[in-house]
């Protein structure tokens, strides 16, 4: 079973105590964007097979959101962080480095601002 | 190729069956064919019998990284019907059904079919009103479906329980020339027709990056050198995000496990399949006896060919209310495959950013039962270098012009 810690509350819960809310980070398109950018954003993904930042929602917990930073090959799970970043946060990078350490991030993808 | 049949059994067992032939060659890559095919799945292989058999284009290989079949197509629950809600889905899901009738003699290879009749519960209103849409819209089809009343479903399985608590059983979508099918033989009689026209099948392969120059594909980078081709078919099911990136594009798509389990073997019960989509599980009885069960997938990502121990247990607590007497069963097996699911829940069959390579991807938790009409309409795409047909609403344009082929509406699961 996968354990994900929430942040938000500190508990180390079960998958079954959460909701997967799919890749993380991805930037929204507005009002003006191209078809092509739509469609970048709606449907386009770079499903990694490895390292992936996801949105989790600790729902039959304390309720809020969260992301996780993950290995969809082997399970490990990396670091889990404030929703309240745009990419991953420094910690997070160090903790993926420790086991790929010539990982970075993919196209398009930025680390959360201190 | 030495043809199967009952006189070769015959005249084999009178000689210790000393004289069978390998089913298919193992040869080493030349340098070069025409077309390359990525992937020895059903896809892939049904693909490459069609280009020789429709188009005459011999000078193939197939790639695979492991064993043929080894991917999804070995791993499946081997439901196969067409009663799909959209016009294009229903084309190539009835073509697909129509070829399993004849493909035994096809491929003088015994698949097995086994068209024993599918129902797809409906356990809640919604689910009712869906299925009598689909009904309608598949008579306009020309696919053979019928709405039937909770008697008939009772008739038809007679362990079922038509009034559990939580998902009573309020009728069914009955189609009943869908069946099941031997999942391996359809790999193995397509490699050993593909092998008989001359194709490579090149297992233990892996193809780890894509040449071009000026916009087309040129060649694979694979574990056995590089081989050169003309055209590029790219057919891996859950990986082919990792092709698409060596190719330079991506795909409206992402991976996620899905699981299934047999019990251990008992006397005949139930002699159709039957799908509960409300509740993520469906059920059919294998010849030797077992009962094969499958579950939804993963919420999350996943490459793992293995998937979550809770959805196993989702599954089966709906199941047991369903059919009461498997509750004492105890399950033999379980496994995963990693399932490429699209946004609107209908495959890929397309040409794409590089020029001569083309996918057929996105089949997710439903593709076996289309092996045969992929393999058709996707060699016509790779011979003519045009979508057909069969394949012209399946591009992956569609995602950028909004004319999704949304079966998600229709099924939330389709297996
Ligand atoms: C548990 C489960 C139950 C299912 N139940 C049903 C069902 O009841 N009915 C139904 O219709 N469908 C079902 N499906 C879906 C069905 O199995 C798939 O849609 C179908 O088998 C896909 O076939 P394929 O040939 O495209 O892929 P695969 O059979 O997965 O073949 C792709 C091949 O590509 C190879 N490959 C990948 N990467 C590389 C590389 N880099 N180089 C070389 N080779 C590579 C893989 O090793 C693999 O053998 C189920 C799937 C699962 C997992
Ligand atoms: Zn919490």
């Amino acid at each position: 079973m996968l354990i994900l810690t929430c942040p938000n509350c500190g508990i180390a819960c079960d998958e079954t105590e959460l909701t997967p809310g799919g890749v993380a980070h991805l930037e929204r398109s507005g009002p003006g964007a191209s078809d092509a950018e739509f469609e970048d954003y709606l449907f386009m993904r770079s499903n990694p097979k490895g390292v992936h930042f996801e949105r989790w929602r600790h729902s039959s917990g304390c309720g809020k959101w969260f992301h996780a930073a993950r290995d969809t090959a082997t399970m490990q799970v990396f670091a889990t962080y404030s929703a309240q970043v745009t990419g991953p946060t420094a910690e997070v990078l160090t903790a993926i480095r420790a086991k790929y350490p010539d990982y970075t991030l993919p196209e398009g993808l930025k680390e959360a601002r201190p | 190729m030495r043809r199967y049949s009952a006189f070769a059994i015959a005249k084999e067992a009178l000689r210790h069956n000393t004289g069978w032939q390998k089913a298919w060659r193992s040869p080493a890559p030349r340098k070069k064919y025409d077309v390359v095919i990525v992937g020895a799945g059903g896809h892939g292989l049904a693909t490459a019998y069609h280009l020789g058999k429709n188009h005459g284009i011999t000078n193939v290989a197939v790639v695979e990284k492991g064993w043929l079949g080894g991917g999804n197509t070995g791993r499946n629950t081997t439901i196969i019907r067409s009663n799909y809600l959209q016009d294009p889905s229903a084309a190539i899901y009835e073509k697909a059904r129509s070829l399993y009738e004849t493909m035994s003699q096809d491929l003088n290879y015994n698949v097995m079919f086994s068209p024993r009749g599918v129902i797809m519960l409906a356990q809640t209103h919604h689910e009712v009103r869906g299925y009598q849409r689909t009904a309608h819209a598949n008579a306009l089809q020309g696919v053979d479906t019928r709405w039937i009343s909770p008697a008939e479903v009772k008739k038809l399985v007679p362990i079922i329980n038509l009034d559990g608590p939580r998902y009573p059983v309020l009728g069914g979508l009955w189609q009943a020339r869908g069946g099941t099918a031997r999942h391996d033989a359809v790999a193995w009689g397509y490699a050993r027709a593909c092998s008989a026209m001359g194709m490579d099948i090149i297992q233990q392969c892996e193809v780890t990056g894509i040449d071009s120059a000026e916009g087309k594909v040129t060649g694979v980078q694979t574990t056995k050198g590089q081989i050169a081709c003309d055209k590029l078919a790219m057919v891996v099911a859950g990986n082919s995000g990792l092709l698409a990136e060596m190719a330079g594009f991506r795909l409206p798509l992402e991976t996620v496990p899905l699981q299934a389990l047999v019990s251990e073997p008992i006397k005949p019960c139930m002699d159709v399949v039957v799908m509960a989509n409300t509740v993520h599980g469906y059920m059919s009885q294998s010849d030797k006896g077992e009962m094969v069960i499958g579950g939804g997938t993963d919420g999350h990502n996943g490459y793992t060919q293995r998937g979550s121990f809770h959805h196993v247990e989702e599954t089966v607590r709906a199941l047991v209310e369903t059919f009461p007497m498997i509750s004492r069963l105890k399950m033999l097996r379980q496994w995963g495959g990693n399932v490429d699911v699209t946004g609107d829940r209908s495959p890929i069959l397309s040409k794409t950013p590089l020029g001569n390579c083309f996918i057929n991807c996105g089949w997710g938790t439903g593709g076996f039962k289309a092996i045969p009409g992929s393999g058709w309409a996707m060699a016509e795409l790779v011979a003519k270098g045009e979508p057909g047909p069969l394949t012209a609403e399946f591009g992956l344009n569609r995602f950028r012009e909004g004319r999704f082929i949304d079966e998600s509406v229709a099924a939330g699961v389709a297996h």
